[in-house]
């Protein structure tokens, strides 16, 4: 039976009443098919792949070479990187996130820095790279940074600089969250300012900051145009790894390298994204 | 408090406020959004300064004392408890500031439960009580400090109306088990009439009245009180002498010297009675029934004057035989009325 | 790179949990003393990286001088004007396509099968732990599979669309929220709307903020990606800029183009928030 479809995106009755009764899910069938083909099916092939023999035959040896010392390593400089550049970016990015919160809710300060974190929080990518090196690089305006090709500092300096506004972002609703009322009784109760923050304001914020970490890790732990851009010789992290896999034509062991590394990043970030959707409800029960 | 003035910009939010608190007493603070009552409140607790004036307890000036040093317990209107804490945990709040044991304070902390009726939600959370058992829980952690005085910023008005006839009692009684001073702010008359050893009328940062309750309600000090607690009626009348002669009536004054012309009296609803049948007829005060509204015991009808309106409250059995249209005659009893300036153009009959 | 949250998630019209002027003094002196230090630090920090990629653009042949060349050969450079032009185009595709595929499933789900809403949203924010590095793996035999013809790096935007998922997701979704959509759309289609008429008559145009948001984020996303254009060989903006950058170390129209697209996108963002208020005021 035909049915008017009034979009590309869209298969359902427009006519009301006059057509056959369609159940109303199908309206949701382009998206699904979308996401279906461009996301899960993508997703599946490298999955499958990972564990899979050239000639098309089952391998699940491929799991022993992630823990093999070499691929191992990958992971580990992942760690590194992303570790540092969640904690600071998470502790600064706290910091800053306070100090905007305690201002004016309509003033021209949380407007802009709200404006200006939205913006750096996606200016990453080659573009951040040539700025950082225009600024500590060998001919750096400022200085020349002797550890800026140092792996995890250099890079991780960069990373900072996009995790801190993204920190912004995500815990600034937590601060919101936290009621007048609670620092008022808690004073009024005789607490001291320190004894607010150990006893109350600092256990409700943790849920949300240690998640809001996390996320800033998974962040780290996808990026890749940064790292590229500043230096593309030697492979540290897992995405560099990746792109070295798929570029290179070493021979047939590499085919399910790339796979196997994604598989392994897909798993990591999986892991950290879970952690974070739970403190985040966590949080939001109390904050909101 | 003496003389408290606080400024926020070009407003004034308190006028050189006068307030003495006696010992024991609860004194109910109560005016429309903006007169200055929470002001006064947040300034006696040390949550914020006071632009000039004095603030003593017990002889003592705290005015500069911060929050955390004076030995005030607070309840807020809403999101008063701790949301990460359980109910036991946010009442021995104060205590464990205070160093005390854990278990002494647990203890103590059960006995203020206890005191409120909650002892059964100790290990609860906040968000698993009703608003009214959060607020009794709040009660309980303000009490537990054993504060020099109790300070309450509108705790029922974010409840339900019948939670919050019921809660409001029992601050009452637990306020009087206890004998500490208080001071409540509300913007509900009814709440501050019922409670109250003395009512505090605030309007635009200053104290209109403060008197208990019955003499607020029937001996108002200015026209703003007379209005605001309770319903009254607006009627054009003329002075001569001591009385004022409202529609044929000739009323005794509140105050003897006003001087004789045009006026508003401002007579409560209560005043007004269905005239006998003696004096009955087509008099001044006669006119047709618009509207009767139960209440119970009593029943207030709006009667159509011709030029105004006016409002009585009649027990109810008086007015069974009555309904909109018909045709009744008042009288007003002859106690004391206040007036106001003749310029008060408002409606008739004004509600607070 | 992941930025989570749309300008309208976080609201600009936050509660004021602490009335700024219902404080201590002594207590707001300190707050004061905390944000000074803190903006200024902070702004160091993120002015200093800017104001080098300002001064490396305005670079002049030889060190030390100043000239606006790299500035004009942003359209004069060879492959960059192309690169720029198709990042453009992607992303005015990419908006639109993304608007299309999420707007009507997302008004739909919230009016008619709210059921799927748990499932959808998971799906949409599905893309932030699928990073496009990973994602690129899995694509190449899938554009294979698709195209017959041969490939043009429009066709990229197919995928941009998924990657945009969440953030486009967050803003439509923060806007629809604000509406009360079930209830407009009951009295929509009781005045005998149908639900062509009630989605796009009645609901979407409440949303124009969140679209805007939405649309601003993709277009945004686009201009950055690097990832999956560089490892499938298109010649975007972002691979230009890096492949013109290892060909010519230094070279200043890097450097003006990357400090023109961020300062394009500054703009955007700020025009947008201030045309939310102006409209909540009017």
């Amino acid at each position: 039976m035909s049915v008017a479809a009034t979009t590309e995106a869209g298969a359902r009755p427009s006519r009301a009443g006059r057509q056959p009764h369609l159940p109303a899910w199908l309206g949701t069938v382009p998206f699904f098919a979308y996401v279906g083909v461009f996301l899960l099916w993508p997703t599946g092939i490298l999955v499958v792949d990972a564990f899979k023999n050239p000639s098309g035959s089952w391998n699940f040896a491929g799991v022993s070479t992630l823990w093999g010392p070499v691929v191992r390593s990958y992971f580990i400089g992942s760690f590194k990187l992303c570790l540092i550049s969640a904690v600071a970016g998470a502790v600064f990015g706290a910091l800053v996130a306070y100090a905007v919160a305690s201002g004016k809710p309509d003033g021209a300060v949380r407007r802009f820095a709200l404006a200006g974190s939205g913006v750096l929080a996606q200016f990453g990518g080659v573009t951040l790279a040539f700025a950082f090196q225009a600024l500590i690089g060998p001919a750096g305006l400022l200085f020349h940074a002797s550890w800026y090709y140092d792996f995890p500092w250099g890079i991780g300096l960069i990373y900072i600089y996009f995790q801190v506004p993204l920190m912004v972002l995500v815990f600034l609703p937590a601060i919101d969250g936290l009621k007048a009322q609670w620092r008022e009784a808690s004073e009024s109760l005789g607490s001291s300012t320190w004894q607010y923050w150990r006893y109350v304001g600092g256990p409700l914020l943790a849920p949300a900051f240690f998640g809001a970490a996390l996320l800033l890790f998974a962040n780290a732990l996808s990026a890749f145009a940064t790292i590229e851009a500043w230096e593309n010789q030697i492979a540290y992290t897992v995405p560099q790894e990746i792109s070295t896999s798929l570029s290179s034509e070493v021979g047939l062991a590499n085919v399910n390298a790339a796979d196997l590394l994604a598989f392994g990043m897909i798993v990591m970030v999986a892991v950290v994204m879970t952690g974070y959707a739970l403190l985040q409800r966590r949080a939001a029960r109390w904050l909101r | 408090m003496e003389g408290l003035t606080r400024r926020y910009g070009p407003v004034v939010a308190l006028d050189g406020l006068d307030l003495t608190l006696r010992p024991g007493e609860l004194i109910a603070l109560l005016g429309p959004s903006g007169c200055g009552k929470t002001t006064t409140l947040r300034l006696l607790a040390g949550l914020e300064d006071a632009d000039a004036g004095t603030i003593s307890v017990g002889g003592r000036d705290i005015t500069r004392q911060s929050a955390s040093k004076r030995d005030m317990g607070m309840v807020f209107q809403a999101y008063s408890l701790f949301p990460h804490m359980t109910v036991v945990q946010n009442v021995a709040f104060g205590l464990r500031l205070r160093r005390m044991a854990k278990a002494e304070r647990e203890r103590r902390a059960l006995e203020m439960l206890d005191l409120v009726g909650l002892s059964e939600q100790s290990s609860r959370y906040a968000h698993q009580l009703s608003g009214g058992q959060q607020q009794r829980v709040a009660l309980a952690r303000a009490l537990a400090i054993e504060p020099q005085v109790l300070l309450l910023d509108e705790p029922l008005s974010a409840l339900d109306a019948k939670v919050r006839a019921q809660l409001r009692d029992q601050i009452r009684r637990i306020q009087l088990e206890v004998g500490i001073t208080t001071l409540f702010v509300t913007h509900d008359q009814e709440e501050a009439l019922a409670i109250a050893d003395r009512v505090g009328v605030m309007r635009a940062g200053q104290l209109e009245q403060l008197a208990p309750p019955t003499e607020v309600y029937s001996r108002p000090a200015t026209p703003f009180v007379a209005e605001f607690v309770g319903l009254t009626n607006r009627l054009a009348g003329t002075v001569s002498g001591s009385t004022v002669t409202v529609r044929g009536q000739d009323l005794p004054l509140v105050d003897l010297g006003i001087p004789a012309g045009p006026v508003t009296a401002l007579i409560r609803p209560e005043a007004v009675t269905l005239a006998s049948e003696s004096s009955a007829g087509s008099g001044p005060l006669a006119g047709s029934v618009i509207a009767i509204t139960f209440l119970g015991a009593t029943s207030r009808v709006t009667v159509n004057l011709g030029d105004t309106t006016i409002m009585a409250q009649l027990p109810t059995s008086d007015a069974t035989e009555l309904s909109a249209g018909s045709f009744v005659a008042l009288t007003i009893r002859p106690d004391p009325v206040l007036v106001s300036g003749a310029d008060d153009n408002s409606a008739a009959a004004s509600e607070a | 790179m992941a930025a989570l949250a749309s300008v309208g998630e976080t609201s600009l019209e936050a509660p004021a949990t602490r009335g700024p002027q219902g404080m201590q003094r002594s207590r707001r002196r300190r707050l004061n003393a905390f944000r000074y230090v803190v903006f200024t630090l902070f702004g160091l920090f993120i002015v200093l990286p800017l104001l080098a990629l300002a001064r490396f653009s305005l670079e002049g042949s030889k060190l030390g001088t100043w000239s606006v060349a790299a500035w004009k050969q942003i359209v004069s450079y060879p492959g960059l004007a192309s690169g720029v032009e198709l990042t453009l185009e992607l992303a005015v595709i990419t908006s639109v396509a993304t608007l299309v595929l999420l707007l009507p499933t997302m008004i739909w789900i919230k009016l008619r099968v709210q059921w799927i809403s748990r499932t959808f949203e998971f799906l949409c924010l599905l893309p932030l732990t699928i990073p496009a590095i990973a994602l690129v793996v899995g694509l190449g035999p899938v554009y294979n599979r698709i195209q017959h013809y041969s490939l043009s790096a429009l066709q990229l935007f197919w995928v941009y669309v998924i990657l945009a998922l969440p953030y486009a997701y967050r803003a439509l979704s923060s806007g629809l929220d604000a509406l009360d959509a079930v209830t407009l759309a009951e009295a929509a289609r009781s005045l005998g709307a149908n639900w062509f008429t009630v989605m796009f008559r009645v609901i979407a145009p409440n949303m124009r903020q969140a679209i805007l948001n939405a649309v601003l984020l993709t277009g945004a996303l686009v201009l950055g990606e690097f990832t999956i254009a560089y490892l499938l060989l298109f010649n975007t903006l972002q691979p230009t800029l890096y492949s013109i950058s290892r060909n010519t170390p230094n070279a200043g129209v890097v450097f003006s183009t990357s400090l023109a697209s961020l300062l394009f996108a500054f703009a955007l963002l700020i025009i947008v928030s201030y045309a939310g208020r102006r409209r909540r005021r009017g």
